[in-house]
């Protein structure tokens, strides 16, 4: 069972809030899968490089030169509002 | 010869031969979407329009002598987690319902080069995030040979699709098992290369170290064919591998004799129902009649995979979809007063709830005071699993493997426990940890439902899995008899 401060604390994370349904539910499921996922500390790893990448080769990065990109207009297209040919969102200093 | 019951390749050579038109091959996959789709749900948007616009166009290079690609005229279909320019592309998320990349992925637009016509998108669980499609925002994929049963995930609109006729082949993902799992339960062949093999470039990131673009087809031969035009070094994704080989003009001597195929015996342990175990067992002995060396060995550390493969790619998944703002592009709430509302409203509103569960599992094993305990733990212990799997490669050269304990189980049977959900993923992620290349085809049907089978091969050796899987497919209908019945 995950306690309420620890939701709470991993909604501010996460940057979402969980409505009254999925916040009685999480409590208990992520309670649930934390408790398995803790089988991993049976291991011994002691001594073991974390790996965070199954193959690394740097020999595949490319030239640094300058390359054509999207045009602005074109970026603009999704976005929910713009202005100016930029993002266009809410005031952020009052 | 009904079109219907015909590869990717074989169509392929009867337009290219002027025997039936590209727009005979398009309009054939087009009734079958408009016959049985309402049933089962594979296409989250259709673009029949383009399609018939591009089948005039390659038939007319065909007719005039142009040459043409591999794929000419032939339909296809691409998951809806891979850009297309100016074509929807969402991820099965509200969040992204109405989003339409300004290019294509790297992956679409080499099988667009081959001359290959896509019909659309394909549904899936949301973000990727999976393993039944019950998690899509464009609802349920059902199973072609049971529509009240589940297609699998998170790719089963791809593996539904070509099951049952609404497309000749698919470009997919596979992250945790979401190419090799709905294989398994919808009849079809599918492969996920080696990480690093294909560029992942427009391939919208869930969990960008697991993340993984293959092929689902009819058969390993079509598969197989699509991997050597999508594969390759991609200059727009520095962990695209250079040199790589994917030519498999050599794999098709139906020859395996001196191939040795090792078989982990605790996954057979994973298998939960026996008549899928029954079947597993008569695949080995398959191809030991075919000539191959089988033997029994243990990989004990599999036993782990779950737990470490959700830490590390929830870890990853609660970064990558960070990018969710509301603001660039995607899902903005109405409700918003101030900038932090757009964030958390928007986010609030637009991730179904697995995507929530998961992202705030990922911020748990990141967040301060469990890193160590977990992130960090998980990534010491995919070090080992990797080096298991190295090891056995130095005796074998195949893994064989079930691809699911189970065959499609019931729509609503396991969403509401999403732990059980996650151990069902037991056959597929530790290879997802690894990196290594696999291939799942149909090996028989347990209780009236397909069973798959996983061959697993060497880091960048996608040729003995392809040869592997051709000679048991030459010698076997399993891959005829698994197609959908609507």
């Amino acid at each position: 069972m995950t306690d309420e401060k620890t939701i709470a604390y991993l909604e501010e994370l996460s940057k979402f809030r969980l409505n009254e349904n999925e916040k009685e539910k999480f409590k208990d499921e992520l309670g649930r899968i934390i408790e398995y996922i803790g089988k991993l500390n049976k291991l011994d790893t002691k001594g073991i490089e974390p790996l965070s990448h199954p193959f690394i080769y740097t020999s595949s990065l490319r030239e640094d030169t300058i390359q054509s990109s999207s045009e602005r207009e074109d970026i603009l297209k999704n976005a929910h509002d713009n202005k100016d040919g930029c993002f266009k969102v809410l005031r952020t200093v009052e | 010869m009904n079109i219907s019951e015909m590869t990717a390749l074989e169509t392929a050579e009867m337009i290219k031969a002027k025997k039936i038109s590209v727009k005979e091959a398009v309009n054939n996959v087009i009734d079958n979407i408009k016959k049985n789709d309402n049933k089962i749900n594979a296409y989250i948007t259709v673009t029949e329009e383009n399609a018939l616009k591009d089948a005039e166009t390659i038939q007319k290079k065909i007719d005039s002598g142009e040459e043409t690609g591999l794929f000419a005229g032939v339909p296809f279909a691409i998951k809806d987690n891979i850009c297309t320019k100016g074509i929807r592309t969402s991820c099965a998320s509200k969040m992204l319902e109405n989003f339409t990349p300004i290019y294509d992925a790297t992956v679409v637009r080499r099988i667009k080069n081959s001359d290959a016509i896509s019909i659309g998108k394909l549904n899936m669980d949301e973000f990727g995030m999976g393993g039944s499609t019950e998690t899509s925002y464009f609802g349920v994929v059902r199973n072609p040979c049971d529509t009240q049963r589940v297609s699998g995930g998170s790719s089963g609109g791809a593996a539904a699709a070509v099951a049952s006729d609404e497309a000749l082949f698919a470009l997919a993902s596979d992250t945790g098992g979401s190419i090799r799992q709905p294989c398994s339960f919808c009849g079809v062949s599918g492969i996920v290369p080696t990480y690093g093999a294909v560029s992942r470039y427009g391939l919208i990131a869930f969990a960008s170290s697991l993340d993984r673009i293959g092929a689902i087809g009819r058969d390993i031969k079509d598969c197989a064919a699509v991997l050597s035009v999508i594969g390759g070094y991609d200059t727009n994704d520095p962990t695209s591998v250079k040199n790589t080989s994917l030519d498999f003009s050599q794999c098709y001597d139906g020859n395996i004799k001196d191939l040795k195929i090792g078989i982990p015996e605790n996954y057979i342990g994973f298998i939960t129902d026996t008549e899928v175990k029954k079947k597993i067992t008569e695949t080995i002995k398959i191809f030991s009649s075919l000539g191959a060396e089988t033997e029994f060995f243990t990989l004990p550390l599999s036993e782990y995979a779950v737990a470490a493969y959700y830490v590390i790619s929830c870890a990853e998944a609660s970064s990558e979809l960070s990018r969710y703002d509301g603001i660039r592009y995607g899902y903005r709430s109405e409700r918003a007063g101030n900038i932090s509302d757009i964030f958390v409203n928007s986010r609030s509103e637009a991730f179904g709830e697995e995507v929530k569960r998961r992202i705030m599992l990922g911020s748990f094993v990141l967040s301060k005071g469990h890193y160590d305990d977990y992130y960090k733990k998980a990534s010491q212990v995919r070090t080992m699993i990797k080096a298991e799997f190295e090891k056995a490669f130095e005796k074998y050269d195949i893994i064989l493997a079930p691809a699911a304990p189970t065959t499609a189980y019931k729509i609503g049977e396991n969403i509401s426990d999403p732990l059980k959900m996650y151990l069902g993923d037991i056959c597929t992620v530790s290879v997802s940890l690894a990196g290594n290349p696999a291939a799942v085809i149909p090996c028989g049907m347990a209780n009236a439902l397909p069973v798959g089978v996983q061959l697993i091969g060497r880091a960048f050796d996608e040729k003995n899995i392809v040869k592997t899987a051709h000679a048991f497919q030459i010698n076997t209908d399993f891959h005829k008899a698994g197609k959908g019945v609507v």
